[in-house]
């Protein structure tokens, strides 16, 4: 009984457990990593000291403005072409959030529908979709990615494709199951009692009980973009090598690892940083959004 | 285990590689942009386009390409690379021994090591052994192993530089070889000079290959394990008088075994799919890493015959597991 004055007196479930969840270190941790990952990516122009494309060939590889030899203009000193790296670094997670976000968007969208199709219907349909999904497995991951852009061309909008061909199944196996679960719930009979089309029982009752889920599903997933997209442009099959991103300076600096390495680290370090980030973020809400895991 | 069961397994290969055909040669036939352009000059006639497309069979339609491309490959003929004009199976079989050395290498680092590290944490379960090895793999499986292969070169190639980090031999060493399992060549021929050149160089790919797998065997079988150590049977050898050690290892492995198999082989197909950038980062000369550029070049022959012999290693793969799993399974074994 006083439990329950309690939660009454601390306000609507889900003021309360977003409160829960701030309070949560991981989603604390993680939060910070994608809101400064948002603030760079929107306010690149502004944020980045040099234009992330100009050269200047006379201070080509300086080294950190703090190591011997390193210019204060050069924060986080320049590369082959005397370009800055700290302003690369910045455009680069305009890219990484692009990719992430879109990409993990479409994976959501054709996962989430195949899953509650699936989930709700069962019988032949969930059966094709569950052969489909184990079949999409079956391929690795890189292979199919790289056949993928080889078919589609190198470019941002292959990437996109290309994570979101691969990875919807991740988003699929997880809301089918969810929504078996949700299935035999009383609201679910009870909606069909009161005479709501099975369409409309799926969409406007079934799905709005399967977005928590789908908002941990998601912030993994663009974790896994985010290493996607620096795959792809490591290997040189994302935008052009002109275009600032992770894994052009990872790649880069792989070239050049033996005389100059912070160039390989410095964008290593952005990419480690954003994946454990989106993972902590992911993790931590599933424990406060997550009905089981929270008690 | 019985003729059936390998020849209804070889029988079920058929269609599944059918199948990769046809998806392969589809999709690679709706490519938008013409990959006779990308490997001629701007200064080309049309003329010579023409002859190009004829040689490449480019001109014909989508259904006598197949036909053709169907012949060819039954007689084994893989049609030439348009970057490296090359026979694409001749290429092909240039790289793959590099690719499978490095597999083999990496498969036999992780099952060693995730099969010790899975028996002591479930020998010490309970204790810090257990929290060791669950720490070890909980590590490993965060970081993707693209992040792994660069700390390697990061730590070992260049802050102490004990390691090689790209190729496959030191430049200055003296090799002649007759086949292209530089290892195993070197190893017959009694040369432990460029042996210890190949293996140093193998190392590091083959670690960041192995190591979720390594994770994964270790996660799994130490599970199996305690499961299987709550069944009647180990009750029995413990009423008998059997230390823990005897009866893990004795008793529990060989049940235990059964779904570690099943696991490690769906991810050792990962495992091969991760040559492609591995093989990449550490610039070494094998099929993967010629799958990349074959895709920056639009090289569409060289593509098709990579991917196709990807196909192949998945299924001999997929076949060697269910062997093993009907050898380990009585239930199939004597079925």
């Amino acid at each position: 009984m006083a439990e329950a004055t309690e939660a009454v007196l601390a306000g609507p479930a889900p003021q309360r457990r977003l409160r829960t969840a701030l309070k949560n270190g991981r989603v604390l941790f993680g939060g910070t990593v994608l809101a400064a990952l948002v603030v760079l990516a929107a306010g690149a122009p502004l944020i980045a000291p040099h234009d992330p494309l100009s050269q200047d060939l006379i201070s080509s590889f300086l080294p950190p403005s703090w190591a011997p030899g390193g210019e204060a203009e050069y924060l986080l000193g320049t590369d082959s072409l005397g370009r800055d790296i700290l302003s690369r670094l910045i455009f680069g997670a305009q890219i990484a959030l692009t990719v992430a976000v879109v990409a993990s968007f479409f994976a959501a969208l054709i996962g989430t529908f195949l899953g509650l199709l699936a989930g709700y219907y069962g019988g032949w349909v969930d059966w094709l979709i569950s052969r489909l999904v184990e079949i999409w497995m079956a391929f690795p991951a890189v292979l199919l990615s790289i056949v993928l852009v080889a078919v589609i061309g190198t470019g941002l909008h292959s990437v996109i494709v290309a994570i979101a061909v691969i990875d919807w199944t991740r988003f699929c196996r997880v809301v089918r199951a969810e929504t078996m679960v949700q299935r035999r719930q009383d609201y679910v009979a009870s909606a069909v009692t009161i005479g709501l089309s099975r369409r409309r029982t799926l969409f406007a009752e079934i799905l709005p009980n399967v977005v928590p889920l789908l908002i941990v599903l998601f912030t993994l997933e663009m974790g896994i973009a985010i290493i996607v997209e620096a795959i792809l442009s490591f290997v040189g099959l994302s935008v052009s090598s002109d275009t600032a991103t992770w894994g052009g300076l990872i790649q880069e600096g792989r070239l050049y690892i033996n005389q100059v390495p912070w160039l390989m680290v410095l964008p290593m370090i952005c990419i480690i940083l954003s994946v454990l980030g989106l993972n902590a973020l992911g993790d931590g809400l599933r424990a406060s959004l997550d009905p089981v895991m929270r008690r | 285990m019985s003729a059936v069961f390998l020849l209804k397994r070889l029988i079920l290969a058929v269609p599944t590689l059918f199948g990769v055909t046809v998806i392969v040669f589809v999709l690679l036939r709706v490519v938008p942009g013409d990959p006779i352009n990308m490997m001629i000059g701007p200064g080309a006639t049309p003329q010579d386009i023409q002859q190009l497309r004829e040689i490449y069979g480019l001109d014909k339609s989508i259904w006598d390409q197949f036909v053709i491309y169907l012949r060819d490959l039954a007689h084994g003929q893989f049609g030439t690379s348009i970057s490296l004009r090359q026979d694409v199976l001749h290429l092909i079989l240039g790289r793959l021994p590099v690719t499978i050395e490095l597999c083999l290498m990496a498969m036999w680092l992780a099952i060693a090591t995730g099969v010790w590290l899975g028996l002591i944490g479930a020998y010490g379960r309970g204790r810090w052994p257990e929290a060791a090895v669950d720490g070890f793999s909980g590590l490993v499986l965060a970081i993707p192993d693209f992040l792994w292969a660069l700390l390697f070169i990061l730590l070992l190639g260049v802050a102490i530089p004990i390691m090689p980090i790209s190729g496959r031999l030191d430049f200055d060493t003296e090799f002649k070889p007759y086949t292209e399992f530089y290892l195993i060549e070197s190893l017959v021929r009694g040369d432990f000079h460029v042996f210890l050149s190949v293996l140093l160089h193998m190392i590091l790919p083959a670690v960041a290959l192995a190591l979720p797998l390594t994770a994964i065997i270790a996660r799994v079988l130490k599970s199996s394990i305690n499961e299987v150590m709550t069944q009647d049977y180990i009750m029995m050898a413990r009423a008998k008088g059997y230390d823990r050690r005897r009866i893990i290892v004795r008793e529990a492995l060989r049940n235990a075994l059964i779904p570690t198999v099943t696991l490690t082989g769906v991810q050792f197909t990962f495992l091969v799919g991760g040559t492609v950038l591995i093989e990449r980062i550490f610039a070494y000369p094998g099929l993967g890493n010629m799958a990349v550029d074959a895709v920056i070049n639009r090289d569409l022959p060289l593509i098709q015959g990579i991917v196709l012999t990807f196909a192949v290693l998945f299924l001999v793969i997929n076949l060697l597991v269910d062997l093993t799993y009907a050898i380990l399974n009585p239930r199939l074994r004597h079925g």
